[in-house]
């Protein structure tokens, strides 16, 4: 196609040639120039005729080449393109073809059940999520997902991947989740669960989890037994936790990752985190997350769609510096899940975490979740959540439920 | 220090000139299979998904990443049947050879004949769509041997010193294939036009090829588990067209397919879609041999027409 604008052109000045030659007749038969006899113009004029003859004629000629070859050229692309064994469905516009991948999630979540704190409001688009994902050139790709809360657009993640760097470093350059734990690196809406379990909202980050502005290089570590992952990412020191006062005080994240396969259906996954860096509370006090994670999945190959376990549990310490010096706090989350049918899934989770800043109040809880996909693009859920908080005399019992729905590119399936 | 040249030599000699074997990932068992084909012990290969399995949902599994990490090149089914597992490997292996793009990363796909490609319109109300046309191609034995041709033009030029040797297993591949296609027509000459039925969308190049008429599926669209209603209206359109065959995947539930069985009178047969789909099925010309048997089998049993 891009060719056909080539000849356009040629034709164009072609034609206009031949416009501009009847203008330059006119303004000879206009009058004789002064100084000529009326027989010497009488011959100049059939002279100019001539010539103007046979130019029309060349150019008509010309023309006529120029239009045969166009024609060619397009049944040769028409039979080009009638050869072609499967030719890719024609986007709507060469401007389109580079558009990145685009998909909204919305994400809404409804909640029923006396709370203390009020806890989450009764119906609540809690947030739209819009993904933005292409190849940026032969040596990166960039993934942008803005997420659109009741009272807030944020920036939830953009980073731009190199996934070839010499040395086998992956590397990451932009706002991203931390690498600690299993569940900080996922979206709201990729959880197995409503909510964010108590040791997420008490220690690592609150409802959102720990995510900064940053870089992160991650490398496997060969050897013949397993898949072994080290990343390490520098962060600006500006999430829940960590909080830089100048612009030196950086908050550092370190995540090792250990996979191994038990045979085709059964695969074990360990991890270990560490954060480091200012809390902000005062001018070097600092906080330092632990964390380590195991999980064991079963997934029968022949039946895959129809069944699957999954049992995980994650354990988080952190050390917040004060003025009156460190506060250590623990907690963690135990979670089993269920594939009984092709679209349901239950789950169970069981809750323990002390508070980060008051590491005497411990809260307690348990969910039972129930998953119905109709389809891979959209689910609907429902969670009983039953907890004791460290300062509310009696256990809180709430109802959760949530519509989860995709349009837009076809995103990867999480593991 | 001359023996140790001497031996030093002779161990260079006994290394084939274009070095070690060319290591290949494919994403299916029907591609590596393909890739042995034509690249015999000049590569050594390995499949991701397994041939029982649905290989719309591989699990992206870091055990995956480190077969990549190794590879020099990626054959790919395409047409977005891997996109849910794939992408992430790739992006994970650290592998510059085999991206998407790249010399290494082969879509097997681009030289096949590609059936169903949407031409109005579509939308996720029809299902699990493939907006890229039907990616079950390689059931169809002439795709297989575009799949072989293309297979062998990659490594020949990935590895020219072997060009000849690739060339001619191509050949002896594309003879056996030629002979096995007669076999396998002769077969099912009489049975042309025979109605069927299918589970998924899975057959529509094999159905073709092979002259059998699909008139409904037993998943109301695809991706979307069958439901009472289709199944009810599913089980009168067989009856009134008097479907005796219904075919499944090895990896879908056989309940409904069963009780439609029940119905109609209908055989369920579980056909192989993949090679390594059962233990026997060890190559891409043993699948189309196991199925069709099955299929004649069943077709002669039930008395179809």
């Amino acid at each position: 196609m891009r060719c056909c604008v080539c000849f356009v052109p040629g034709l164009f000045l072609a034609a206009s040639g031949v416009l501009a030659l009847p203008a330059a007749v006119t303004a000879a038969e206009q009058g004789p120039p002064v100084g000529t006899t009326a027989s010497s113009v009488g011959d100049e004029v059939g002279e100019l005729r001539r010539e103007l003859e046979s130019l029309r004629q060349d150019y008509a000629t010309r023309i006529a080449a120029l239009e045969a070859r166009l024609l060619a050229f397009e049944g040769a692309q028409a039979q080009a393109a009638a050869l072609a064994p499967s030719p890719a469905p024609q986007a709507a516009g060469a401007s389109k073809i580079f558009n990145p991948d685009i998909a909204a999630i919305g994400n809404f979540v409804g909640a029923a059940g006396q709370s203390p704190g009020g806890g989450e409001p009764s119906l609540n688009m809690q947030e739209a999520e819009l993904s933005f994902q292409a190849v940026v050139d032969p040596y990166a790709r960039a993934d942008f997902f803005v997420t659109l809360g009741p009272d807030e657009v944020a920036l939830e993640e953009g980073y731009i991947t190199f996934p070839t760097l010499p040395g086998g470093l992956l590397t990451k350059v932009g706002k991203m989740r931390d690498a600690f734990g299993k569940l900080n690196g996922q979206h709201a809406h990729t959880l197995p669960f409503i909510d964010r379990p108590l040791v997420t909202q008490n220690i690592t980050g609150g409802e959102d989890g720990l995510a900064d502005a940053g870089i992160s290089v991650a490398r496997l570590i060969p050897n013949s037994w397993l898949f072994l992952e080290a990343t390490g990412q520098v962060y600006q020191g500006n999430s829940e936790v960590f909080k830089a006062p100048t612009r030196g005080d950086l908050a550092y994240v370190g995540h090792l990752r250990a996979y191994r396969d038990l045979g085709e259906s059964t695969n074990v996954d360990l991890g270990g985190s560490i954060a480091y860096g200012h809390n902000g509370v005062t001018e070097d006090a600092t906080t330092r997350l632990l964390g380590v994670d195991a999980t064991l999945r079963w997934k029968p190959l022949r039946r895959s769609i129809y069944t699957h376990f999954l049992a995980r549990g994650e354990l988080a310490w952190s050390r917040t510096g004060t003025a009156d010096g460190p506060l250590d706090a623990v907690g963690g989350y135990g979670y089993l899940e269920y594939q009984f049918a092709r679209r349901f899934t239950a789950g169970l989770r069981y809750d323990n975490s002390e508070r980060a800043e008051a590491p005497g109040l411990r809260d307690k809880g348990g969910s039972f979740i129930l998953t119905f996909k109709p389809s891979e693009f959209s689910l609907v859920r429902a969670q009983y959540r039953r907890t004791s908080f460290a300062d509310v005399d009696s256990p809180v019992n709430e109802l959760l439920f949530q519509f989860l729905f995709a349009i837009g590119a076809h995103g990867a399936h999480p593991f | 220090m001359s023996l140790l040249s001497i031996a030093t030599l002779a161990l260079l000699a006994s290394v084939p000139p274009a070095g070690a074997a060319l290591n290949v990932v494919a994403s299916t068992e029907d591609l590596a299979d393909l890739t042995r084909q034509v690249g015999g012990d000049r590569v050594k290969v390995e499949s991701i998904s397994r041939g029982y399995q649905d290989p719309h949902y591989v699990e992206a599994k870091p055990s995956f990443i480190l077969k990549l990490a190794k590879a020099e090149l990626l054959v790919a089914v395409g047409r977005e049947l891997e996109i849910g597992w794939l992408p992430p490997l790739v992006q994970q292996s650290r592998n510059a050879r085999i991206q998407v793009g790249a010399d290494g990363y082969l879509d097997a796909s681009l030289t096949a004949r590609i059936l169903e490609i949407p031409t109005t319109q579509i939308t996720r109300a029809m299902g699990d769509v493939h907006p890229l046309g039907n990616p079950h191609y390689w059931l169809d034995p002439g795709n297989g041997r575009r799949v072989a041709k293309a297979i062998l033009d990659k490594l020949s030029r990935m590895a020219p010193a072997d060009a000849a040797y690739f060339a001619s297993r191509y050949a002896d591949f594309d003879r056996r294939l030629g002979e096995a296609e007669k076999r396998w027509d002769a077969l099912m000459a009489p049975y042309k036009g025979l109605k069927v039925v299918t589970y998924h969308r899975s057959w529509p190049n094999f159905t073709d090829r092979f002259g059998l008429d699909v008139i409904g599926y037993v998943e109301p669209r695809p991706g979307i588990p069958p439901s009472p209603g289709h199944t009810i209206d599913l089980i009168g359109e067989m009856k009134r067209q008097n479907v005796k065959i219904l075919l499944v995947e090895p990896y879908f539930d056989l309940k409904t397919p069963h009780s439609i069985g029940r119905e109609t009178g209908a055989r369920v047969l579980v056909m192989l879609p993949s090679v390594g789909g059962e233990k026997e099925i060890t190559d891409y010309i043993k699948l189309f041999d196991y199925d069709l048997g099955l299929l004649v089998a069943a077709i002669r049993e039930t008395g179809a027409k």
